[in-house]
């Protein structure tokens, strides 16, 4: 397991694009292990992680990444982290292997010492029958492979994964949260994993950190997010309005989404339960036709907190 | 279990001190280029004038008949003169990918995550475009130098003319930062080599072809300036205390080479950065 205490620190932390606020007054811890920073695109978790990384400087605020200052070292810290970056990136004219092992060398490491960790580190990813091949005939799965097999040859205290899994097929995917997950609880390397995926998130993650529109939204443990300050049920209504009557439970300060299916998740506050719904729908004369509590999961959490803003 | 667990280890060996991860960039890039056969035929093909000038030494040296090929100050100067062709196009061939092949990679942002500054990403692609244009300019001129005093059997040439060897050294290295700086800078502006190259014989000719038409019409050398490869021949001439073929004034040529220097530097700190802001 990686170390449990904080890794990333940030204060008060704005960047501006311009004249619009990617990131705006954003205090936050991370802890060791893995974490998930979870977020709409334009939320700003990809200007926070290069912001983290000394490639953008933030106009106001504080950051430390392991204890030491960002705007003060980010040599240090870019030497002890490995960053996977979100579009595709590889060094034009390589193969894999001396890729990975030129990475190795620019993190410094010596030449030989490099390209044995390229070796040991693209079987890994599952690169290993591929290593010989050019980095630009590689697949859209493997370019993910490459990315993250760069950022590890230093072997890295901190990891930031941004979108790790973007555009890869399920069996890549899974592959990928696999390595992920193994690193982060089993390699003692700290993970932060930045998606929209929620299911990536939670799967691989201990804690997560929720932003939108360039503020944290939430943040904690994923369990204590997912506990129940009320009750959530899926619902299915029969009413000639549906947009009033969901209008109708808003008021009453029920939170509602729409699902993919035509059943609602309905969160209700407080300890009434089926009651206030039921409640309601009488008062507004809808028919309940389906109505089943169900389990709080991350997509609430993330729901939740997106929705309030 | 994990599926791919093929024994990742924790790193316990040495690490090097921040500050080498140009010399990385450096030697990576050289050992690409020399990978390549038509790179290679072309640093071959540019040394031929130097088996050239190396027979006419000789000859002056051992043939009373050819004392009339005896080497000067003035025949080094034309021989970095002839260099110039295979000068530009080892710098099209050698630089116009440097930073815009990363580009259209997004290397800038692998590159700039690891520990190195902007600054050593930039002096070791410089590096590599310098070592390939002193390899065709200064080297094989120094080497000719060495040339004739071993054809010679004496250091008499040397002696009478102390100032070769500076002059070379200095006029060689301000032709090649001059036309790194200025090739690089060209190859952070765009993501296409090809057109990267294009970019740079405009501005080389271009440059030409405007003061020809200034020339045409004014019948004044002064405004010379406006070429940067009549600027180095200025400047060369100047080093070598030959008669200048301009009447602009040397200073003038040197504030025009370092103020391209300049202008290169400039671009290369707005172009290479990790992340483009689109505000």
């Amino acid at each position: 397991m990686a170390d449990p205490g904080p890794v990333v620190v940030l204060e008060g932390v704005t960047v501006m694009y311009g004249a619009q606020a990617a990131l705006e007054d954003v205090s936050i811890v991370f802890n060791g292990g893995a974490v998930g920073l979870l977020g709409p695109n334009g939320a700003g978790k990809s200007t926070m992680i290069k912001a983290l990384l000394g490639l953008i400087v933030p106009g106001r605020g504080r950051m430390r990444v392991l204890g030491m200052d960002v705007a003060g070292s980010p040599l240090d810290i870019r030497g002890r982290v490995g960053y996977m970056p979100e579009s595709d990136a590889h060094i034009p004219g390589m193969n894999a292997v001396t890729f990975v092992a030129y990475c190795g060398e620019l993190s410094g490491l010596p030449h030989v010492d490099a390209m044995q960790r390229a070796h040991e580190v693209l079987f890994y990813v599952g690169l290993g029958e591929a290593r010989y091949r050019n980095v630009e005939t590689y697949s859209t799965g493997m370019k993910q492979r490459i990315k993250l097999a760069q950022a590890l040859v230093h072997d890295p205290d901190l990891l930031f994964l941004d979108e790790p899994t973007n555009g890869m097929d399920p069996k890549g995917r899974d592959e990928m949260l696999e390595l992920v997950r193994d690193l982060a609880h089993h390699k003692g390397v700290n993970v932060i994993v930045s998606s929209h995926l929620l299911p990536d998130v939670e799967y691989t993650c201990d804690e997560v950190v929720v932003m939108d529109q360039g503020r944290v939204a939430a943040a904690g443990p994923i369990q204590s997010l997912k506990q129940p300050r009320g009750q959530v049920f899926e619902l299915r209504v029969k009413t000639p309005d549906l947009d009033l009557f969901i209008s109708h439970l808003r008021a009453a300060g029920l939170d509602c989404h729409a699902t993919e299916d035509d059943v609602m998740r309905v969160f209700v506050p407080g300890a009434g339960g089926a009651r206030d719904l039921f409640a309601i729908a009488a008062r507004e004369r809808v028919q309940v036709r389906h109505l089943r509590p169900s389990v709080p999961t991350l997509e609430d959490v993330f729901t939740s907190a997106v929705g309030e803003r | 279990m994990p599926i791919h667990d093929q024994g990742y280890r924790r790193y316990g060996g040495t690490r090097a001190p921040h500050g080498r991860s140009w010399a990385v960039i450096a030697v990576a890039g050289v050992r690409t280029l020399i990978g390549r056969r038509a790179f290679v035929g072309l640093l071959l093909v540019s040394w031929l004038p130097f088996f050239v000038r190396a027979v006419q030494i000789y000859a002056a040296a051992n043939l009373p008949q050819a004392a009339f090929l005896a080497p000067d100050a003035r025949m080094f100067r034309q021989f970095l003169e002839q260099q110039e062709v295979f000068l530009f196009f080892v710098t099209v061939y050698a630089g116009a990918g440097l930073i815009a092949n990363d580009r259209r990679a997004n290397a800038l942002q692998i590159y700039l995550s690891k520990p190195l500054t902007r600054a050593e990403y930039v002096f070791g692609k410089l590096a590599v475009l310098m070592t390939f244009l002193l390899l065709v300019s200064w080297i094989p001129a120094v080497v000719l130098l060495i040339v004739q005093i071993v054809f010679s059997g004496s250091f008499r040439f040397f002696l009478d003319n102390l100032f070769l060897f500076p002059a070379i050294t200095v006029f060689s290295f301000i032709q090649v930062i001059a036309v790194s700086t200025a090739m690089l800078a060209l190859s952070s502006l765009s993501n296409s080599s090809r057109y990267v190259g294009i970019l740079y014989a405009g501005l080389i000719f271009f440059s030409q072809a405007i003061y020809g038409v200034v020339y045409a019409v004014t019948r004044d050398s002064s405004l010379a300036w406006m070429s940067i490869a009549f600027d180095l021949n200025q400047v060369g001439d100047a080093i070598f205390r030959l008669p200048l073929r301009y009447s602009m004034p040397v200073p003038v040529a040197f504030l025009a080479v370092a103020a391209l220097v300049g202008a290169s530097a400039l671009v290369l700190e707005r172009r290479v950065k990790g992340v483009e802001v689109v505000a």
